[in-house]
């Protein structure tokens, strides 16, 4: 089987936001929209602080919340494991956005521009009308890992067929594979680090997997 | 361990923007116009013939909330998609509901059937009920996703329903003699109410909530309580101990507020009290030497 995830080493990532605009740059997301992004968080007291940054987005969960609520049947879950919206079925009822636990679905009704001058021209190249009064999140890059996969490419080990965050992170803390495979860069990655789920105890599954450690 | 987060995009929970005061209508004519119709169909069972007024009343409120919810969705015209996933989603099943219950409605119209109406009222309750799962099933928002919130819908719904029936049944029954019973009725579902509302905010804020939503239940529970139930039951035993116009305009007076009471729980439920999850650092991780720290939950209350 294959489920694809993401294996976020919170040690390594610098919080720099690279992979939020290479995700911006792939996907030509409007500006108030972030598929990908990166929380700068501050935790203890002066002097003990600490400085933790947080890769965060869809998790594309094993028991996606956002499916079971759709009422449209627009998102749906791959064989794979990566969740999709198809933009043609969805209604914008915005259900799927309060279902979700990761703040990940985004919907906006107008068309917005990064420059009150006008629209660049990428905006105009790359505006899709679809893409308007419909739920949008991130997607995994999947149209880079299917053609990918086409070429005979593997995912999270070809660039061309791996999502733009974790080809541009700086700081190598970004991974993408197939989890169910144990053999796999992420599996292998996992398998000799220390790691955590986000909000595990409203047990959807994510695939977003943060590394906090080396297994001691 | 305080926690501080300078990012704008906030790590801690914040009010959802997604649905707001249309959605809330929703819920506000769903719940009133089903509430009226189960009074409805008691003061039928009772022995009152009026059935016209009150299934136009009872439907009205239902049709006016999925118009409210129609103007909310971004892709109106396939508004008829919503009937597309039954399997697992409680909007789709709202949207099936809605249609035996307008249906059986105006066969209760068409024939002036009494039994209609009691039909069609229980249909209105499995549609009320739809309206409570589809809020629990939303996982994202904690405030909404709470076991309590299924009766909460419920309770309120038919405590609207009571109060809309309190301010205009009695212009539209046959015989008001077949409404007397209903005051300490009122009454009842104003306690339960009341009781459901003060344990679900209890239970909120010793299972651990967000912050924003607990701030925003306690800043408006001495409004809902005085407003909403302390104030309406008062009108209510007034109407008792008084008699002649007096007692009837107390009750309707108490009605009236128990009727808008309902619909202010919703709106501070829907568009207020609506905090998202927020996120979670899972632990704070080990750069170089140390060991690894406590993670963090930041904007939520202790457990």
């Amino acid at each position: 089987m294959t489920k694809y995830g993401i294996v976020a080493d919170l040690r390594r990532c610098v919080g720099c936001q690279t992979c939020t605009a290479a995700c911006r740059h792939a996907n030509a997301t409007p500006p108030g929209v972030q598929w990908r992004k990166v929380l700068d968080i501050e935790t203890g007291e002066y002097p003990d602080v600490q400085r933790t940054f947080l890769p965060v987005g869809c998790m594309h969960c094993d028991d996606p919340p956002c499916m079971h609520v759709c009422p449209s049947t627009a998102t749906r879950k791959r064989d794979d494991g990566i969740v999709v919206i198809l933009y043609e079925l969805c209604i914008g009822c915005a259900y799927c956005a309060v279902a979700c636990p990761y703040q990940a679905r985004f919907k906006i009704q107008e068309r917005t521009l990064a420059y009150v001058e006008g629209a660049t021209k990428n905006e105009d190249t790359r505006f899709d009308p679809a893409m308007l009064g419909v739920a949008q999140k991130c997607t995994f890059c999947v149209d880079r890992i299917d053609d990918g996969l086409a070429k005979g490419l593997k995912p999270g080990v070809d660039p061309e067929a791996t999502p733009a965050c974790v080809n541009s992170c700086i700081a190598g803390a970004l991974h993408f594979g197939n989890v169910d495979d144990k053999d796999s860069n992420v599996s292998r990655y996992l398998a000799k680090t220390e790691w955590s789920r986000m909000h595990e105890e409203l047990e959807t599954g994510p695939n977003i997997y943060y590394v906090w450690d080396e297994k001691r | 361990m305080s926690v501080r987060f300078d990012n704008p995009d906030r790590a801690e929970p914040w009010a959802q923007r997604h649905w707001d005061l249309r959605a809330a209508g929703n819920f506000i004519g769903g719940g009133t116009g089903t509430g009226f119709l189960a009074l409805a169909a008691i003061v039928v069972l009772a022995g009152s013939k009026t059935v016209l007024p009150f299934i136009v009343i009872g439907l009205g409120f239902v049709a006016l909330g999925l118009f409210c919810v129609w103007l909310e969705i971004g892709r109106m015209f396939r508004a008829a998609n919503v009937l597309f996933h039954p399997q697992t989603s409680w909007m789709t099943r709202e949207a099936l509901v809605a249609a035996p219950l307008f249906g059986v409605g105006l066969f209760a119209i068409w024939f002036d059937d009494r039994m209609a109406l009691v039909a069609t009222a229980a249909v209105g309750l499995a549609f009320l009920y739809c309206q409570a799962r589809i809020l629990q099933a939303s996982k994202g928002i904690p405030a909404w996703r709470h076991p309590l919130v299924v009766p909460l819908i419920i309770a309120t719904g038919l405590a609207e329903g009571a109060g809309l029936m309190g301010v205009i049944g009695w212009f539209v029954v046959d015989d008001r003699f077949y409404m007397q019973f209903l005051p300490p009725l009122f009454a009842v579902l104003l306690v339960a109410r009341f009781l459901v509302w003060r344990t679900y905010i209890r239970r909120l804020g010793r299972e651990g909530a967000p912050l924003g939503t607990l701030a925003v239940l306690r800043h408006y529970q001495p409004m809902i309580f005085g407003f909403g139930h302390l104030a309406p039951f008062v009108l209510f035993l007034m109407g008792y101990v008084i008699s002649g116009r007096s007692a009837l305009l107390s009750v309707m007076l108490g009605a009236a507020m128990a009727l808008v009471g309902g619909w202010l729980i919703k709106v501070v439920l829907i568009t207020q009290a609506a905090y998202n999850q927020g996120f979670q650092l899972p632990k704070i991780p080990v750069r170089g030497i140390g060991m690894p720290r406590p993670g963090a939950k930041p904007g939520w209350s202790e457990p």
